[in-house]
């Protein structure tokens, strides 16, 4: 603690074995998998657990349990691998796909209550780009809770970690950055929303999984609090960010509030149609129909619109239409969307058609892992993190361009417990930890000091509206030159505009003000990323699209045989991660790229060499 | 219920409302309670805030946020997934407990919307309201999945559970704890450090009306004393208020009817263990 800096800026002290920032699926997963091996765990979110975004996962998880018919995580890995464009890491696939099985039967016996089949068994659901076979027949791999998993997911979750004295639950605090010493993690700062008090959190192990940041865009699925905070710490800690151009446009969030409608409706018989009543995605995609991957359903979906086949007097959106499934599929599989429809539609499911529009629903991109849960810095080779680890939507590692459906709350759980297990193989519970030097949050502490005190000509709301509709208008579902161009300039002064905002509310409890300017905060940091990213990456892949560079660009030409074809050098083909980091001075962005990790884990699976991606 | 207005952009997202100084056609009161604790001799007051209905969404947490960002920053409150699925903004809503984010504004406007924070509950700052004791009741009632024969941990296998054992569960694993329910009970309110409240309760029956759960026996002894189930009284304030349109007051009367001994856990329909005892038998 510097003296000169005065009361405020006290510092409390906590050691623990293990630090977790963000308590949803993957932080709860994470922190009783180790309380169980006995470490200490500092559970550290600004939200109260249960109010993770976690809660609003409607459709379900996937795993090859074969409730339904015979199924093979083997294609389960298909599946997902086709659906990243070939930019996930196949050994972090793997890893995820033949682990499911395992987590669902886990929380199952945690207390889940999955939906049941005639037999007892979990109910599965068809879901966007699950096939069987590797792509022969629609699959039903989707484990549900009704239309309300993810709610179920952590509660469960949340009930079992309320079991574990070791955890230590550090409630409504925001934390501001994570600490570094000697180049490794050593734990995080944070503040105390209830009284400003600050609290330094030192640990052998920090896990950050804080989630996306789906609120820099106008219209999205997302919570308020989706605002890319782990993301931004992981920037200012000078960790290279991986995929940040990857944003996944869901096809059905209702059209005005943007309130999120599952994609089980698809998967329970309903489809999308335009202005005739058509059921386009047969043009599309003749084989998945409504049913393939989200950014070709999107696509669709707007480019439907764009050639003037949608609804409404502006023409402007189309109809999730679900009012031809039995009233009894929809009473007992989707009770929870026919709720929400009604209260911000005011339509009624069961004989209207609801009004949807792609809306921003999950980011791929994050803090590069690997399969262990490890967070990475490239630097010729994947090189872990001292002190570092991450999960769910935080990160990126298997959802490569764009995310299966049914496969986030599936890879919080898996991700969560891998980096339980990680920790326990390597580390011991008491193991020594260094001391700290006095210095370490001094720009931290600065940052808050000239934040809270700000008293410049920005509202920070308006300044946050001016991002989101940047974000929307230039860096959307279609993207291209000029627009991204714009987009970047536009985003650029936005981040520069930060230094002028003006935090009104001054006190010292509750400041939410001063919350939201941090948020504000984070979410700028991350969004001159995408923004430049999805201006550098001059291809099309999974949710990235470019009108003026349509094709996806390989090191061969996969459409074609690849015997006798050389493949070309890393730096004149896509394929490849991008990694983007920023300097919070000069809102420069610089990016540099990760190759796609091909090889499997062992020989269990093969490898799936790319192939043109047709649904 | 009208649609937002909206005006036209890239295939139709909504242009952020204009913030206009003068005032348009649909003027429409909010009196809110604030309470500031860096000032806390300073008594609680209402406050009344004026927000044009034609250029503010429907809800009213819509209404709250406008307020917050546009008139006044310090208005503290929270507030998550503005879908009504995570509990956070719940608060009293012209006398009813309710969630702010699926609360339609009333467009009657000759009388103001008066918002409270939740009924009898320690105000933190001005609708935020100390939940501590609800979340540790939460945690008192073992809110976990336990057998007589836990399963090694790696090797888990697949439960089973018949679909009616299952439909017992629905209208009771829906709840958000949001605390609507039990901040509408006056026996909360006179002795919520002892009455465990009707959000509890009904978590409290979900354990123990789960067919894959043998810890019945267990749940219910810890339910016997004169406090923690036995100061419902049938006031029907929790059903009647519940956000999510779920029916403590009925899983409360259920619990009674266990300890009472009138009425039995019925025996699982499908083993649970079925699945297990099938593989250890091949």
């Amino acid at each position: 603690m510097v003296p000169s800096r005065g009361k405020a800026y006290e510092i409390q002290h906590h050691q623990h074995d293990c630090l977790v920032i963000g308590a949803g699926g993957a932080g709860l997963r994470a922190a009783f998998g180790l309380a169980a091996q006995n470490f200490s765990v500092a559970l550290v979110s600004k939200l109260f657990p249960t109010r993770s975004h976690t809660i609003a996962a409607q459709g379900g998880m996937n795993a090859a349990i074969g409730s339904m018919h015979d199924d093979d995580w083997r294609w389960h890995f298909y599946d997902t691998v086709k659906g990243s464009d070939w930019l996930g890491d196949q050994d972090s696939i793997h890893y995820l796909t033949r682990e499911a099985p395992n987590r669902v039967f886990e929380l199952e016996n945690m207390g889940m209550p999955f939906s049941r089949t005639k037999e007892g068994k979990i109910y599965q659901r068809s879901f966007g780009g699950g096939t069987i076979k590797n792509g022969k027949e629609i699959a039903k791999r989707t484990c549900a809770v009704a239309d309300r998993t993810g709610h179920s997911l952590l509660h469960t979750v949340y009930g079992y970690c309320t079991k574990f004295e070791k955890v230590d639950f550090f409630i409504e605090y925001f934390v501001l950055d994570i600490i570094l010493q000697d180049g490794e993690v050593v734990g995080a700062l944070a503040m105390n929303l209830d009284d400003s008090s600050l609290h330094r959190f030192q640990a052998k192990n920090t896990v950050i999984t804080t989630g996306g940041y789906p609120r820099m865009y106008f219209s999205c699925t997302a919570a308020h609090t989706c605002t890319g905070d782990g993301c931004a710490m992981a920037t200012r800690a000078g960790i290279p960010l991986q995929d940040m151009e990857f944003i996944q446009f869901h096809p059905t969030g209702m059209y005005g509030s943007g309130c999120l409608m599952t994609e089980g409706c698809r998967g329970e018989g309903g489809y999308i149609v335009n202005s005739k009543g058509e059921r386009f995605m047969e043009k599309y995609a003749p084989k998945a129909k409504d049913l393939a991957s989200r950014d070709v359903v999107s696509r669709s979906m707007a480019t439907e619109i764009r050639q003037g086949r949608g609804v409404g007097p502006k023409k402007d959106h189309l109809y999730l239409q679900l009012h031809h499934l039995s009233p009894e599929v929809i009473r007992d599989r989707l009770p929870g969307i026919s709720e929400t429809a009604y209260i911000f539609t005011g339509a009624d499911v069961y004989t209207q058609p609801v009004p949807i529009l792609p809306t921003v629903h999950y980011t791929m991109g994050g803090i590069p892992i690997n399969y262990k849960g490890e967070a990475l810095i490239y630097a010729g080779s994947d090189c872990p993190i001292p002190g570092l680890h991450a999960a769910g939507e935080a990160v990126s590692n298997c959802h490569g361009a764009n995310r299966l459906g049914a496969n986030s709350i599936l890879d919080v759980v898996v991700f969560g417990a891998a980096i339980g297990h990680n920790i326990g193989k390597k580390f011991k519970p008491g193991d020594k930890q260094p001391d700290l030097k006095d210095n370490l949050c001094d720009a931290t502490l600065d940052n808050l000091d000239k934040v809270r005190n700000s008293k410049g000509c920005v509202a920070i709301h308006e300044l946050r509206a001016s991002m989101r509709q940047t974000m929307q208008n230039k860096c959307g579902v279609f993207r291209e030159a000029k627009l991204l161009n714009e987009g970047n300039t536009e985003i650029q002064k936005w981040f520069r505009a930060f230094e002028q905002v003006i935090v009104t509310d001054r006190s010292i409890n509750w400041n939410t003000d001063l919350m939201e300017a941090l948020e504000l905060q984070n979410m700028l940091q991350t969004a001159i990323q995408v923004v430049a990213c999805a201006l550098n990456r001059t291809e099309s892949r999974g949710a990235h699209f470019r009108d003026d560079f349509p094709k996806r660009m390989d090191e061969m030409d996969y459409s074609k045989p690849t015997e006798g074809q050389t493949p070309k050098p890393i730096e004149q083909h896509w394929r490849k991660h991008s990694l983007s980091i920023a300097d919070l001075k000069t809102g420069n962005v610089t990016i540099t790229y990760r190759p796609v990790i091909d090889k499997t884990l062992d020989d269990e699976v093969a490898t799936i060499p790319p192939v043109p991606r047709v649904y | 219920m009208p649609l937002l207005r909206l005006t036209s952009g890239t295939f139709g997202q909504l242009r952020t409302f204009a913030t206009s100084a003068t005032l348009g056609k649909r003027i429409k009161t909010f009196a809110v309670y604030r309470w500031n604790p860096d000032e806390p001799d300073k008594k609680p007051y209402t406050q009344n805030y004026e927000v044009d209905l034609d250029d503010c969404a429907p809800m009213v947490l819509d209404a709250l946020l406008k307020i917050k960002n546009e008139m006044d920053p310090t208005l503290t409150f929270r507030r998550s997934c503005r879908e009504g699925v995570c509990g956070s903004c719940a608060m009293n809503i012209d006398g009813v407990n309710t969630l702010a984010c699926i609360s339609h504004i009333d467009k009657n406007l000759s009388k103001p919307t008066k918002i409270y924070p939740l009924p009898h509950m320690y105000v933190v700052k001005d609708l935020v309201p100390d939940l501590s004791n609800f979340y540790r009741q939460y945690q008192s009632i073992e809110p976990w999945l336990q057998r007589d024969k836990e399963a090694t941990k790696g090797k888990e296998t697949q439960l089973l559970q018949d679909v009616e054992d299952r439909a017992k569960l629905d209208g009771l694993y829906e709840c958000v704890l949001c605390a609507c329910c039990s901040t509408s009970c006056p026996s909360y309110w006179w002795n919520g450090d002892k009455y465990l409240g009707p959000a509890v309760l009904m978590q409290a029956y979900r354990w123990i009306i789960d067919s894959r759960d043998d810890a019945t026996e267990k749940r219910l002894s810890k339910l016997k004393d004169t406090y923690s189930v036995y100061r419902c009284h049938t006031i029907m304030n929790c059903t009647r208020t519940c956000p999510k349109g779920l029916n403590p007051g009925r899983a409360i009367a259920q619990i009674k009817t266990l300890l009472s001994g009138i009425v039995k856990k019925q025996p699982p329909i499908l083993d649970p263990a079925g699945l297990e005892k099938q593989a250890a038998q091949n």
